[in-house]
C-alpha cells in the first residue's frame, strides 16, 4: 500500500502544471452558462486540444495522451489547483465520450469524438423528461422508425447548457410495446439545431441561463447516429450514469482546491475564538482528504480492472453534501459578505445547492447503496 | 501508487478475523467485565501467537515491525470482534519505549510485549489520565506533563467507566523513574499519534460490526408484515452509516502510512463520529431489544463513545488539522 507516484507520473504532473501556469487566463472567464461565457470557454477547450489537454485520457488517435486513471487525477490535481476555467465539454467527455468507448463502432468514435476533443461540437444530456426523473425507465419520448433512421417526438428537461449547445444524447422509446419500461428503449444522438428541435431557456435558481427543455417534434436522427443496438438504450444508459456519479463528474482536484481557498479564508477572516467555526473548516480539510483518498482507493481497484459500480452511489452522496457543507461554511466566513453575488463563494455555494438533487437524487443513490451494497430487500420507495 | 492493502496484509487481516470468529469473543467480554481476565487473558495469547503485538516493536528487540499498516489493518479486526483489554495500550507502550531509544529499557520491556507475554496500560500528557485494565497488565507507565517516565508499582483507584468492558484506574503518582526529559515528551508525542491512530482503526471495526448486525437484523425483523429494511428511511440509515464508515476506511490507510499527526488526527475523528453515529443507528432499528443488556450488540454500542473519545476527543483532533 502506498501513496508515492512513480517519476514517470511526476514528470506529467510537472508537464501538466507547468502548461496550466503558462496558458490560464489570468482573469476568470465570464460564467460558461452565459451565451458570452459559452463561446470564451470553447475557445478555451480549443487551446487544452491544441496541447492534447483536453481529454487527457484518451486514445491519442482521438486528441488524448492515454492517460490512465493515476495520471488522470494527478492532472486534475493541477488543473483545479491552477484555477482554469470550468468544463464546457464535461458532458461529452465524461457522459457521452465513455458510452462510446464501450459500446460505439469504431466509425461513430472517429466522427464524434475528435470535435468533441476540440470544443467544436459541444454536447448536452437529455436524459429527464417532464414526468420522468428519478424514475427515468417510465420516460416516454418516442423514437419512431422511419427509412434510414428515427423520428423524434417528445420533451426533454433538466438539460445543462443545451442552450448554447450544439448536440444532444439520450435515450427514448422506439418499442412501446415492450414488457417493462426499461426495456424497448433506444440510445441516440441528435443534432440541437435539427428541423423540429426547439430548445427554450429555463432560468436556474443562479440566475444562468443555459439550462434548457427540449420540444422535439419529428426530429430525424440518422442510423448511424444510434449508438448499439435498438432497445438496449437502458443498459447502455446505465453503463453512463455509473460515470457521472463516480470519478468522473467531481474530481477530488476540485473540492482539494476548495479546501485550502476555504483554509486560506479561515486564516485572514477567522475568529480564532469561533471554535465551532473552526472545527467546520476541520471537517472540510478532512472530508477533502477523505474524498481524495477514497477516489485513489478507487482508482487502485479500477487498474486492477475493477468497475464503477454502486459504489459510485456513495461517492455522489459524499461529493453533494460536502459540497454544500464547504461552501455553507465560507458563507459563514463571510458574514454579511456571503448575500453579495458578486463573492467568490456565492456562484459555488448555489450551484452545489443542485448537487443532491442531479446525476440521480441522493435519495435513490441512498436506496442503491442500501439495496445493492448493503443487500437490503426492495421495497416502496 | 498503489492505494490497497497487499495481499499478504488482507491475508494477515483474514487470519484474524477467522481466529477471532472462532473464539468465544462476547463471552470473553462479559468475564473481563466482571474482572474475571481468564477468558480474555486466552484471547490475547492466540492473538499474540499472530504476531500481532511484535508489529508494534522493532526487530532489534524480537519484534516484526514497526509495521503500523499490518497493525492498523489488524486493529480493525480487533474493534469488529469487540476484543477487551488494552490492546492499543500496549502496543503504545511499546512504541513509547522504541521511541526512547534506551537500549537497557528496550531490553527489558520489549521483548515481552512482542510475545505477548507482557502486556501493558499507559497514560500519556494529551491522552485521557485514566489507565485503562490496570488491574490486568503486567506494566503500568506514566508519562507526566513533565516528561518523566514511571512504571508504577500497582493499579491505582479503580473508576467504572460507561463500558464496563473498560476498567478505569487512577494511575498513583508514584513509582520507579524510569526516564525524563525532552526526549521523553517526544516519545511520547510518537506513542500518542499511534495510539490514536490504532483506536481509529478499533473504532472502524467497531463501527463495521454494528452496522453488520444493524443490517441482518433489518432483514428479519417484520413489521406491518413486511422486514424493516425495506423500508426507506430505516435504507436510509444504513447507507449513511456506510457512506460515513467506508469515507473514514482510506484516511485510516493514509494515517497509517504517513503517521503525520494531521492524518492521524483526521482519521482518529472520521472514524470514531461514524462508528459512535452506527451506534446510534444500530440502536434505533433494533428499537427497545438493542437498549439491553442481554444482547451481544450492547458490547460494542457500549464502546462506541468512549473510543470516540479516547486518545484524542474529535475536538482536540480538529484542532489539530487546522494547525496543519
Amino acid at each position: 500500500m502506498n501513496l508515492d507516484h512513480s517519476p514517470e507520473v511526476e514528470a506529467f504532473r510537472a508537464e501538466a502544471r507547468d502548461w496550466l501556469r503558462s496558458h490560464v487566463p489570468a482573469r476568470p472567464l465570464p460564467s460558461l452558462e452565459t451565451e458570452e461565457g459559452f463561446a470564451a470557454h470553447r475557445a478555451w477547450e480549443a487551446l487544452l486540444h491544441g496541447d492534447r489537454w483536453s481529454a487527457v485520457s484518451w486514445p491519442e488517435e482521438y486528441g488524448g495522451r492515454g492517460a490512465d486513471i493515476e495520471r488522470w487525477l494527478v492532472f486534475e490535481e493541477e488543473y483545479w489547483a491552477a484555477g482554469a476555467p470550468g468544463r464546457v465539454s464535461q458532458n461529452g467527455i465524461s457522459l457521452l465520450a465513455p458510452t462510446l468507448f464501450d459500446h460505439a463502432t469504431p466509425e461513430q468514435r472517429a466522427r464524434v469524438l475528435p470535435s468533441m476533443a476540440s470544443g467544436e461540437v459541444v454536447w448536452a444530456q437529455a436524459w429527464s423528461e417532464p414526468e420522468s426523473g428519478s424514475d427515468l425507465a417510465s420516460l416516454s419520448s418516442r423514437a419512431v422508425r422511419t427509412e434510414g433512421g428515427w423520428l423524434l417526438h417528445g420533451q426533454k428537461t433538466w438539460s445543462s447548457r443545451a442552450a448554447f449547445a450544439d448536440r444532444a444524447f439520450g435515450i427514448f422509446r422506439t418499442d412501446p410495446a415492450a414488457p417493462k419500461p426499461h426495456q424497448g428503449l433506444t440510445y441516440l444522438m441528435f443534432d440541437l439545431r435539427a428541423p423540429g428541435v426547439t430548445v427554450r431557456p429555463i432560468g436556474r435558481l443562479d440566475g444562468k441561463p443555459a439550462f434548457a427543455e427540449l420540444f422535439l417534434d419529428g426530429v430525424f436522427v440518422p442510423d448511424e447516429d444510434v449508438i448499439g443496438e435498438p432497445g438496449q438504450g437502458w443498459r447502455i444508459a446505465m453503463s453512463t450514469t455509473g460515470n457521472e456519479r463516480g470519478l468522473t463528474l467531481r474530481s477530488p482536484g476540485r473540492f482539494l482546491a476548495a479546501a485550502d481557498r476555504l483554509t486560506r479564508l479561515w486564516r485572514e477572516r477567522g475568529d480564532p475564538a469561533d471554535t465551532a467555526l473552526r472545527d467546520r473548516v476541520a471537517d472540510a480539510v478532512v472530508g477533502a482528504r477523505a474524498y481524495e483518498l477514497f477516489t485513489w482507493a478507487g482508482a487502485s481497484r479500477f487498474g486492477e480492472g475493477g468497475r464503477i459500480g454502486a459504489e459510485s452511489s456513495l461517492n455522489k452522496v459524499f461529493w453533494s453534501q460536502y459540497d454544500i457543507a464547504l461552501h455553507e461554511t465560507a458563507l459563514d466566513l463571510l458574514g454579511p459578505d456571503a448575500e453579495l453575488a458578486s463573492g467568490a463563494w456565492a456562484e459555488p455555494w448555489l450551484f452545489s445547492l443542485a448537487g443532491p438533487i442531479y446525476a440521480g437524487t441522493n435519495e435513490i443513490q441512498r436506496d442503491i447503496i442500501a439495496e445493492r451494497l448493503l443487500g437490503l430487500p426492495k421495497g416502496r420507495r | 501508487m498503489r492505494f490497497l492493502p497487499t495481499g499478504e496484509q488482507c491475508d494477515y487481516a483474514r487470519t484474524l478475523r477467522s481466529l477471532l470468529g472462532a473464539a468465544a469473543v462476547p463471552a470473553a467480554v462479559r468475564a473481563w467485565a466482571a474482572g474475571e481476565h481468564g477468558p480474555g487473558r486466552a484471547l490475547w495469547s492466540s492473538l499474540a501467537g499472530t504476531g500481532l503485538f511484535a508489529l508494534a516493536v522493532p526487530e532489534a528487540y524480537e519484534g516484526l515491525g514497526p509495521l503500523p499498516v499490518e497493525l492498523a489493518l489488524g486493529f480493525v479486526e480487533l474493534g469488529r470482534a469487540g476484543v477487551p483489554g488494552p490492546v492499543v495500550e500496549t502496543a503504545a507502550a511499546a512504541v513509547l519505549l522504541a521511541a526512547l531509544g534506551d537500549e537497557a529499557l528496550s531490553k527489558r520491556f520489549l521483548p515481552g510485549l512482542a510475545s505477548g507475554g507482557a502486556s501493558a496500560t499507559v497514560t500519556l500528557p494529551g491522552g485521557s489520565p485514566y489507565a485503562l485494565d490496570a488491574d490486568a497488565v503486567t506494566h503500568r507507565f506514566t508519562v507526566t506533563e513533565a516528561g518523566e517516565l514511571r512504571l508504577a508499582a500497582g493499579p491505582g483507584d479503580p473508576l467504572s467507566s460507561t463500558d464496563p468492558a473498560r476498567r478505569l484506574y487512577r494511575p498513583p503518582a508514584d513509582g520507579e523513574l524510569l526516564a525524563a526529559g525532552p526526549e521523553v515528551a517526544a516519545a511520547a508525542g510518537t506513542a500518542l499519534r499511534w495510539a490514536r491512530l490504532l483506536t481509529a482503526a478499533q473504532c472502524l471495526g467497531v463501527g463495521e460490526a454494528l452496522l453488520a448486525r444493524t443490517v441482518e437484523y433489518a432483514k428479519q425483523r417484520t413489521q406491518f408484515g413486511t422486514p424493516i429494511g425495506g423500508f426507506q428511511a430505516v435504507k436510509h440509515r444504513l447507507a449513511d452509516t456506510l457512506l460515513a464508515l467506508e469515507f473514514a476506511r482510506p484516511l485510516l490507510w493514509a494515517a497509517a502510512l504517513s503517521l503525520s499527526p494531521r492524518d492521524v488526527a483526521a482519521a482518529k475523528l472520521t472514524a470514531g463520529e461514524a462508528a459512535y453515529a452506527a451506534a446510534l443507528t444500530a440502536l434505533q432499528l433494533h428499537g427497545a431489544v438493542g437498549y439491553t443488556e442481554e444482547l451481544d450488540l450492547s458490547l460494542w454500542l457500549r464502546k462506541a463513545r468512549p473510543l470516540r473519545d479516547a486518545w484524542g476527543t474529535p475536538s482536540r483532533c480538529r484542532a489539530e488539522v487546522v494547525a496543519g
